[in-house]
Order: structure tokens, then C-alpha cells, then sequence
């Protein structure tokens, strides 16, 4: 088989020609994503750009490990994907908190799970707790904060476990939008800091345009990657200068054709039931 | 109960007095003196309204039985079933007098029988219930834990939870005589099959994305049922616990009639077999009552253990 031997490059993740078929070989099945190749750099931070449905967050849950693709390959820091691991740190659109444990226990989670006694969890906690700003929140439990606070808990919670690789699922989608430019902030913060590679779901375009490095831009049912586009511009960015309106411009085009097919695709399948 | 005592997961329990997510955020452990002002007038009023509800139902069988509507023979109101107390408490007579050397005269008093008759109902439901939980968890945890357990067992359980515990009643005496043995068989039998199902059913309803936090985390199966699963359907768990107080109390009565020495069910025999409708219905006040103080017991419980949990009770009220 194609990955007995090991794939080498300095890539922080690499897949080659990914495929997903829910529920293959039953007459239930569906094609979720088709040939996805794409290459990302150690300290890179991407943006999945696509409608809703369209397999970005699948080919996160993929590249995290937590579901298994039906074809191709996927590899992250040389080594093939085959199980989650706590180098690449996924995190939710929703509250993903433990209710029953405290904030500090909650980032500490996988130290816990990793048999780290509780005197040394607590101060790892309180490290990272300080990197979000949140150390005055450390004794609370999630549902004494509000939403964008359990969210920064939620990313010192994968900060906590040194992640080479951060997913994030759409994670910033429940919240206002004040809230969520002050969190795309706090975010690119966190990233710089950190160093880690950031992989982004997200079907707002102004996120997308505020965060990336680049934004691969999704095909809707089967999810393929129609173009990737790269954002040269330097952060903090301004959403209201020529470049971005440019950008805002061209990546509206993108997903509108996207977004005009899925929906003729829809009442195309309703029309044949 | 062992099964539903907090992991060690379980943060410290200073916060354990602080209501749901409605409440203020809470700075201190100390609740203040306004608030305590508040719940007490809460807790007033609701005992207000609980008295008011007994009271309208008494008061329109009162007003049945002055306008001559209810027969006192038949349906006695509240003033007679509970007036003549001291009358009734001598049916709960525990003495076992027909044994060779008792002196007729021996025994307990009619209150101290009155006791002794509550306590053995209450024990049976109490070790019932403990007994159909720990069992019912384990094997709702087993069933998802082991795929063999799950293939082998679960078309069994789902098979037998249908049947009523009345078809159990001669099993019952067959394999257990009579005494505590089979009215507490039958409140396990009774409860069982449907924890089981309960169980397995708040296990499927734990947050997929709690489940995969632990899994990118490392944990293995063992250390995601210990420290996520287990505590995410304590709080369901409870709830059918609650629940299935009120069958045990039921099925308890079934049982106790098929001669256990003594009990509530007995005495509702006794009732039966001499035409005696006023004590029927003192018994059932007394269950009622029994009941309603367990049930508030297992509510507060409930609020200590599951500090963490929302308070939503009444959240639709009056909508």
C-alpha cells in the first residue's frame, strides 16, 4: 500500500487525493468529499471557505483523526493520520466545556488523562488560563461564563496540550458579532504565539478575510476545493480598505456560484423524490 | 447510593449550595442574608400552595359528602378517614399473637405498630430500588461498554421490560416463599428491565463533541466513561431514579398483599377482606405522604450531587 513508506516534507499537514463516502456500499451512501490535495506549512493559518454542507468541517474531522477517510491520504508531521491525537487540537462550533468540572479542570483535561497529578494540572492551567485572560475565571465552572469566554477556555484547553495543529470548527459561529471580531483578535494573538499551524472552518467571508494566510475555497456536494486564494496583506487587517473590499469582492463571486448550484441541486433532489 | 456518588472527577463541593444558571454569578461560597430571605420565602410559598392544593381536592370531596352526593360508607371524606386516627391505628396491629407463648395482650402499641408497619414498606422500596440501580446501571454501562454484552443481553431486556410485574408475582412466591424476599424481588423485577434501558438510552445522549474532546485528548475507553460518560448521565440518571421511586412504591403493594407479615399492603388486604373503605383510603394518604417525602428528599440529593445542572424545573410554567 501506498503509505507503507513514509511520506516526508516539512509540511504541518498533507492530503492527497482525500475522499469521504458517508455510509459506503449502502444505498444511503453520499459522497462528502472528492480528491481533496491540499499542503499546509508548520505556522500556516488556513481558512475553509464553503457553504453549509459542502465537507469542510469533515475534512477537519478527518485530518483530526476522528473519522477515517475512504480513499487517499492524509498525513501530519510525517506521520499518516490514523487516530486523534492531542498534537492536533480540535475545537467546536458549540460549548464543548465539561458543565461538571471547573474552568481550570476543563483545560487541564488532558493532562488529567495523561496522569498528571492535580497540584502540577493546576498551575499548567493557570499558565495557559493567563495566555487567554482569563486566570480570574480559573474556579468557576462554564456555566458561569458567557459564550466567548467558554470559547477561550475551549482554546486554552487545546492550547494546554501544546498543539502542533489547531482545528477549528466554525468556532466563532455562535457568537454576536461584536464578540466574534474581538475573538478573531484574541485568536490571531493566540496563534502567533503559539506557533502553530491553524486550520479554520468558517462560511463568513469577512472571517475568512480578517484570519488566513489562505482560504481554500469549497465546491459544494461532492466537497472539492474549487481554488485556494492566498491573502498577502499584513494583520491587523482593515476590512473596509481597496484590498480587502477586493477580496470580499472576488470571494463572494466564488461561493455564489457555490452556493447557487447547491440550492438547484436541492430542489433538483426534491423534485425527483 | 454508590453508583451515583461523584467520580473523583468531581470538582470540590463549596459551590454546592448555589442555585441554577439563573442565579447571579457567584463570587462567594456564603450565600447573603437577602438571598437567604428569598429562598426562605420561596420554599414558604411553595409549601402554601402544596397545603392549598390538598386542601381544594379535600374540600370539594367534603362538600360531596355534606351535600349527601358520596356515600360515607363507601367514599368517607378526609375528616372520617383521618378523624378517627386513634380507631384505625389498631389494624396496623404487628403482634404475633397466634405464636405459642405470646400473651395476647403482648406486643407494640397501636403507634409503635403504625411505625414498624411503615418502616418494613419503606425498607423493601428503599433496598428494592437500591438493589434494581446499581444493577440496571452496570448492566446499561456493560451493554455499551462491551459490544458482546450489548448483542447478547439487550434483546432480552428489551424483550422482558413489557411484562408486568403481576406476572412475576407468582415467581415471586415460587422461588421466595413469603417475608422481605420476594416484595423486594418484585420491586427489583419491576424497575430493572426499564433502568436498563433508561441507562443505555442517557449514555447515546451524551454530547458527541464531550466524547470527541476526550478522544483528541488521548483518553482511552476506560478513562471516557470514567470521566465524561458517568457524569454527563449522572443527571438523567437521577431523574429515573425519581421516577422509579413512585413504581417501587407501587409494585411494593402488590407485593406486600401476597403475606409478608406486615406492611401497608397487608393492611390495604385487611381493608379489602373486611369491607373497610376508610382505612383504604388512610393508607393512601399515608402513601402519598411517604412518597412525597422521598421524592423531596431525592430532590434535594439530586441538587447536591448535581450542582452543575440548570435548574429548568417549572421553566414552562404557565406558558
Amino acid at each position: 500500500m501506498a503509505y507503507d513508506k513514509p511520506y516526508s516534507s516539512q509540511d504541518a499537514v498533507v492530503c492527497r487525493g482525500v475522499s469521504k463516502v458517508w455510509a459506503e456500499g449502502t444505498d444511503r451512501a453520499h459522497e462528502a468529499l472528492r480528491e481533496i490535495n491540499l499542503e499546509v506549512k508548520p505556522g500556516e493559518f488556513v481558512v475553509f471557505l464553503g457553504p453549509s454542507g459542502c465537507g469542510k468541517s469533515t475534512l477537519l474531522y478527518l485530518i483530526a483523526g476522528l473519522e477515517s477517510e475512504t480513499g487517499g491520504e492524509i498525513w501530519a508531521f510525517n506521520e499518516r493520520v490514523e487516530a486523534p491525537s492531542p498534537d492536533r487540537s480540535l475545537i467546536f462550533q458549540e460549548t464543548s466545556l465539561f458543565p461538571w468540572l471547573t474552568v481550570w479542570q476543563n483545560v487541564s483535561f488532558g493532562l488529567d488523562i495523561r496522569g498528571v497529578p492535580a497540584k502540577e494540572r493546576r498551575e499548567v492551567a493557570r499558565e495557559t488560563l493567563q495566555r487567554v485572560g482569563l486566570t480570574a475565571a480559573m474556579d468557576k465552572r462554564p456555566d458561569e461564563l458567557s459564550g466567548g469566554m467558554r470559547q477561550r477556555v475551549a482554546v486554552a484547553r487545546a492550547l494546554a496540550m501544546r498543539p502542533k495543529l489547531l482545528l477549528m470548527d466554525e468556532p466563532f459561529a455562535a457568537l454576536d458579532v461584536q464578540t466574534r471580531a474581538r475573538m478573531q483578535d484574541f485568536l490571531l494573538d493566540v496563534w502567533r504565539e503559539s506557533g502553530a499551524s491553524v486550520l479554520f472552518v468558517t462560511h463568513h467571508i469577512d472571517e475568512a478575510i480578517a484570519l488566513a494566510d489562505r482560504v481554500a475555497v469549497f465546491t459544494s456536494r461532492p466537497g472539492r476545493i474549487k481554488t485556494i486564494v492566498p491573502i498577502d496583506l499584513p494583520r491587523p487587517r482593515d476590512p473596509f480598505a481597496p484590498e480587502s473590499e477586493a477580496l470580499r469582492r472576488e470571494l463572494t463571486a466564488l461561493m455564489r456560484d457555490e452556493v447557487d448550484r447547491a440550492f438547484a441541486e436541492q430542489e433538483a433532489m426534491l423534485a425527483a423524490e | 447510593m454508590a453508583i451515583l456518588a461523584p467520580t473523583d472527577t468531581a470538582p470540590d463541593r463549596k459551590f454546592a449550595v448555589v442555585g441554577g444558571a439563573n442565579a447571579p454569578p457567584k463570587t462567594a461560597p456564603r450565600i447573603s442574608r437577602t438571598a437567604l430571605a428569598y429562598r426562605m420565602k420561596e420554599t414558604l410559598g411553595r409549601i402554601g400552595w402544596t397545603l392549598a392544593s390538598i386542601t381544594l381536592f379535600a374540600s370539594i370531596w367534603e362538600f360531596c359528602w355534606l351535600v349527601g352526593w358520596a356515600d360515607p360508607k363507601l367514599l368517607p371524606p378526609p375528616h372520617v378517614f383521618i378523624g378517627n386516627f386513634a380507631d384505625q391505628l389498631k389494624f396496623f396491629n404487628t403482634a404475633t399473637r397466634w405464636a405459642v407463648g405470646v400473651n395476647a395482650a403482648d406486643g407494640p402499641t397501636p403507634l409503635q405498630a403504625l411505625g414498624i408497619t411503615i418502616a418494613s414498606t419503606t425498607m423493601r422500596v428503599m433496598v428494592g430500588l437500591f438493589v434494581a440501580s446499581v444493577l440496571a446501571v452496570t448492566v446499561g454501562v456493560l451493554i455499551r461498554y462491551y459490544v458482546i454484552v450489548d448483542k447478547l443481553v439487550l434483546p432480552t431486556v428489551t424483550l422482558l421490560s413489557p411484562v408486568s410485574p403481576v406476572a412475576w408475582l407468582p415467581i415471586a412466591i415460587f422461588l421466595f416463599g413469603i417475608g422481605n424476599a420476594p416484595a423486594i424481588f418484585m420491586v427489583v423485577i419491576a424497575l430493572f428491565f426499564h433502568m436498563v434501558l433508561a441507562t443505555i438510552s442517557q449514555i447515546d445522549g451524551v454530547n458527541r463533541n464531550l466524547l470527541n474532546v476526550a478522544r483528541t485528548m488521548g483518553a482511552t475507553k476506560w478513562q471516557t466513561y470514567r470521566k465524561v460518560i458517568v457524569p454527563a448521565i449522572l443527571p438523567g440518571l437521577l431523574i429515573v431514579l425519581r421516577m422509579n421511586l413512585f413504581a417501587a412504591w407501587m409494585v411494593v403493594l402488590i407485593a406486600e398483599t401476597t403475606g409478608v407479615g406486615y406492611g401497608m399492603g397487608q393492611v390495604i388486604m385487611l381493608a379489602r377482606n373486611t369491607f373497610n373503605p376508610s382505612l383504604v383510603f388512610f393508607c393512601i394518604a399515608l402513601i402519598g405522604l411517604l412518597g412525597f417525602l422521598f421524592d423531596l428528599a431525592l430532590r434535594m440529593i439530586q441538587k447536591r450531587i448535581l450542582y452543575w445542572v440548570p435548574e429548568t424545573t417549572g421553566v414552562l410554567r404557565g406558558l
